[in-house]
């Protein structure tokens, strides 16, 4: 009788053996790296249906940041401004303009203009701006320079260690009340100290506890 | 040796394909989509079902919200129950309600009066109608009632601000703009006593 198995069948075991460590090595690495908002989320940066500029209003114009996203310190939800917000300078400055011509069909039908959504954190964890902003982190920890951005793109991917990461060691990111729109503020040499009395005062505690943030 | 040049293709394919933070217009997938997005509707949220496309629906006409009353006329439209603007802000004023005054006033009304209120703001360089001096008499002369109202409803050819700026913080902003006129018009007699010495000095 012929053999049943050819003799290369002998080495069978060893590959599957090197192909299972190095495949399952390769998979865990590739989903360590790939599935990680990392990669997936960061860098995001949508083509909005009006070419509207921060690096051109927040930046070279200086316009504060609240001006727009008014309720950034007092809710939960940022705010991105409705049409008549625009509209306040937009009457009269470039009232022809065609690139603020969605705008103008947008304030005459009712109809919001249709800004793509770039930020998300999952639908089953609880985030509040008011609670950050009131505490002094600024915007430019979580959402880089915006004033340097023609087009906002995500800089951070807002996952579960991300917020972790800065719950366990707020202090880098604290400061003053009225820096929080500020994106050139550096810490004082003195920043320990005023880390220390400003926890002490506005009683900073961020949540580590799952029901913190998963409520 | 055929072998070890494959496995480096293969790193190096791998390498090629490292391209985190970098740019791109798509939307993120998420490989594992969880419970990431759930059918319900955020704040501003786009909807198919209502004509206008949001999610959001405003309150029926006339509806009032519980402790929305807002009863008081003076504070609410700085009008008096007969309807004359009232000469005086109906707020304590301190330090503390000048300052947010000041933050307020930098946000909202600086881009078109400037930081100053000499009205000329960087708006106004790039074409926008220059507003008056908050210093003309007119204005220093004027009541805290007829500045809530212009900052309430604007004014010709200024924008209201009545929904982006929350009473409190409108009443803030008149008390600061009174700040403003009198330390135009200071002399030395506004300065306390202990400090007039320091400043003649200078
Ligand atoms: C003139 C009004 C205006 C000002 C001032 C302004 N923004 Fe915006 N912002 C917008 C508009 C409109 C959008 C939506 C379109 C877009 O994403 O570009 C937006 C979007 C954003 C987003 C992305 C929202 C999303 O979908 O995730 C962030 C973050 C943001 N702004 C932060 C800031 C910060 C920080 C500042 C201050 C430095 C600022 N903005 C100043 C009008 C403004
Ligand atoms: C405080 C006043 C102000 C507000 C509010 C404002 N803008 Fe502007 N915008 C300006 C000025 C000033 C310019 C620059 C004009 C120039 O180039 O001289 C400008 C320019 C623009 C341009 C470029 C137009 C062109 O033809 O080059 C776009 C687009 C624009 N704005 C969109 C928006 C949108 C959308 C909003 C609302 C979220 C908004 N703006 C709110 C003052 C404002
Ligand atoms: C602690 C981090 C953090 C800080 C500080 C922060 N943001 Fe955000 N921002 C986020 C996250 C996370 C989201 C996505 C929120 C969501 O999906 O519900 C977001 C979303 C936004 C949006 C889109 C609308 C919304 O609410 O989802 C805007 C606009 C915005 N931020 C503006 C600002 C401005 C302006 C500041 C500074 C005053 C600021 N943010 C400070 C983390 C932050
Ligand atoms: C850059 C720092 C920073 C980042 C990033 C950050 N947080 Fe926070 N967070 C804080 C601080 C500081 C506080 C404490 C505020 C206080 O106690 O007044 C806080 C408080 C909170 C609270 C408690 C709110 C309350 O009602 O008491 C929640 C919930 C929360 N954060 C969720 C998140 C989530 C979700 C993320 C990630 C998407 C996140 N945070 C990212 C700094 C941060
Ligand atoms: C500071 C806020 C915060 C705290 C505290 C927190 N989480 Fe989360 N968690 C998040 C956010 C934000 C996400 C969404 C991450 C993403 O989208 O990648 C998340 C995601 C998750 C997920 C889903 C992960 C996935 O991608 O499948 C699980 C499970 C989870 N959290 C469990 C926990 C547990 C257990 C605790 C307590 C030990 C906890 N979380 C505490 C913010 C928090
Ligand atoms: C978009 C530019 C702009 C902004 C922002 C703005 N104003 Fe004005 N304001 C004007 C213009 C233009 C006029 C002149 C109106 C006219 O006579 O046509 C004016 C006039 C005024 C007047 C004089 C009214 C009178 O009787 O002549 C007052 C007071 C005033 N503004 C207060 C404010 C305050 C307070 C704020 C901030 C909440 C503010 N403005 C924000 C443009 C602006």
């Amino acid at each position: 009788m012929a053999q049943l198995f050819p003799k290369w069948t002998n080495r069978i075991p060893l590959i599957v053996a090197v192909v299972v460590l190095f495949g399952g090595v390769a998979v865990v690495a590739g989903v360590w790296y790939y599935f990680s908002p990392e990669y997936t989320d960061v860098g995001y940066r949508p083509k909005q249906p009006v070419a509207f500029s921060h690096k051109l209003h927040a930046g070279e114009l200086g316009m504060d940041c609240r001006y727009c996203h008014n309720t950034v310190e007092t809710t939960a939800w940022a705010a991105v401004p409705p049409t008549s917000t625009c509209m306040n300078c937009h009457t009269l400055i470039l009232p022809e303009s065609e690139k603020l011509l969605p705008v103008r069909e947008s304030y005459n039908t009712g109809r919001p203009i249709e800004w793509i959504r770039i930020h998300k954190v999952a639908d089953y964890a609880y985030f509040d701006h008011g609670v950050h902003v009131r505490a002094g982190v600024g915007c430019y920890s979580c959402h880089g320079n915006i004033r340097k951005m023609e087009v906002v793109e995500q800089k951070e991917p807002l996952s579960m260690g991300w917020c972790l990461d800065c719950h366990r060691n707020p202090d880098p990111h604290l400061r003053p009340l009225d820096e929080v729109t500020n994106m050139e503020w550096e810490p004082s040499s003195d920043h320990a100290e005023f880390v220390e009395r400003i926890k002490a005062e506005r009683n900073i505690a961020p949540p580590e506890d799952c029901s913190g943030c998963h409520r | 040796m055929r072998h070890i040049v494959h496995i480096l293709l293969l790193v190096a394919l791998v390498l090629v394909g490292c391209t985190r933070h970098r740019p791109s217009e798509k939307p993120p997938i998420h490989p594992n989509p969880n419970m990431d997005d759930q059918p319900r509707y955020d704040p501003q949220a786009p909807s198919e079902f209502f004509a206008d496309g949001k999610a959001m629906r405003q309150p029926v006409a006339g509806t009032v919200a519980r402790g929305r009353l807002n009863a008081d006329p003076e504070f609410y439209t700085g009008k008096n129950a007969d309807g004359d603007f009232i000469r005086v802000a109906p707020v304590t004023i301190d330090l503390e309600l000048l300052k947010r005054g000041q933050e307020r006033y930098d946000i909202f009304c600086g881009p078109c009066h400037s930081r100053v209120g000499d009205g000329k703001g960087i708006m106004i360089q790039r074409g926008y109608v220059p507003p008056p001096s908050f210093y003309d008499q007119r204005l220093v002369d004027t009541t805290d009632g007829y500045l809530f109202d212009v900052i309430t409803h604007g004014i010709r050819n200024m924008p209201g601000y009545q929904y982006q700026i929350p009473v409190p913080d409108r009443w803030a902003i008149v008390a600061y703009m009174r700040a403003l006129q009198r330390s135009k018009n200071a002399t030395i007699e506004d300065v306390p006593l202990e400090r007039r010495e320091t400043l003649r000095q200078q």
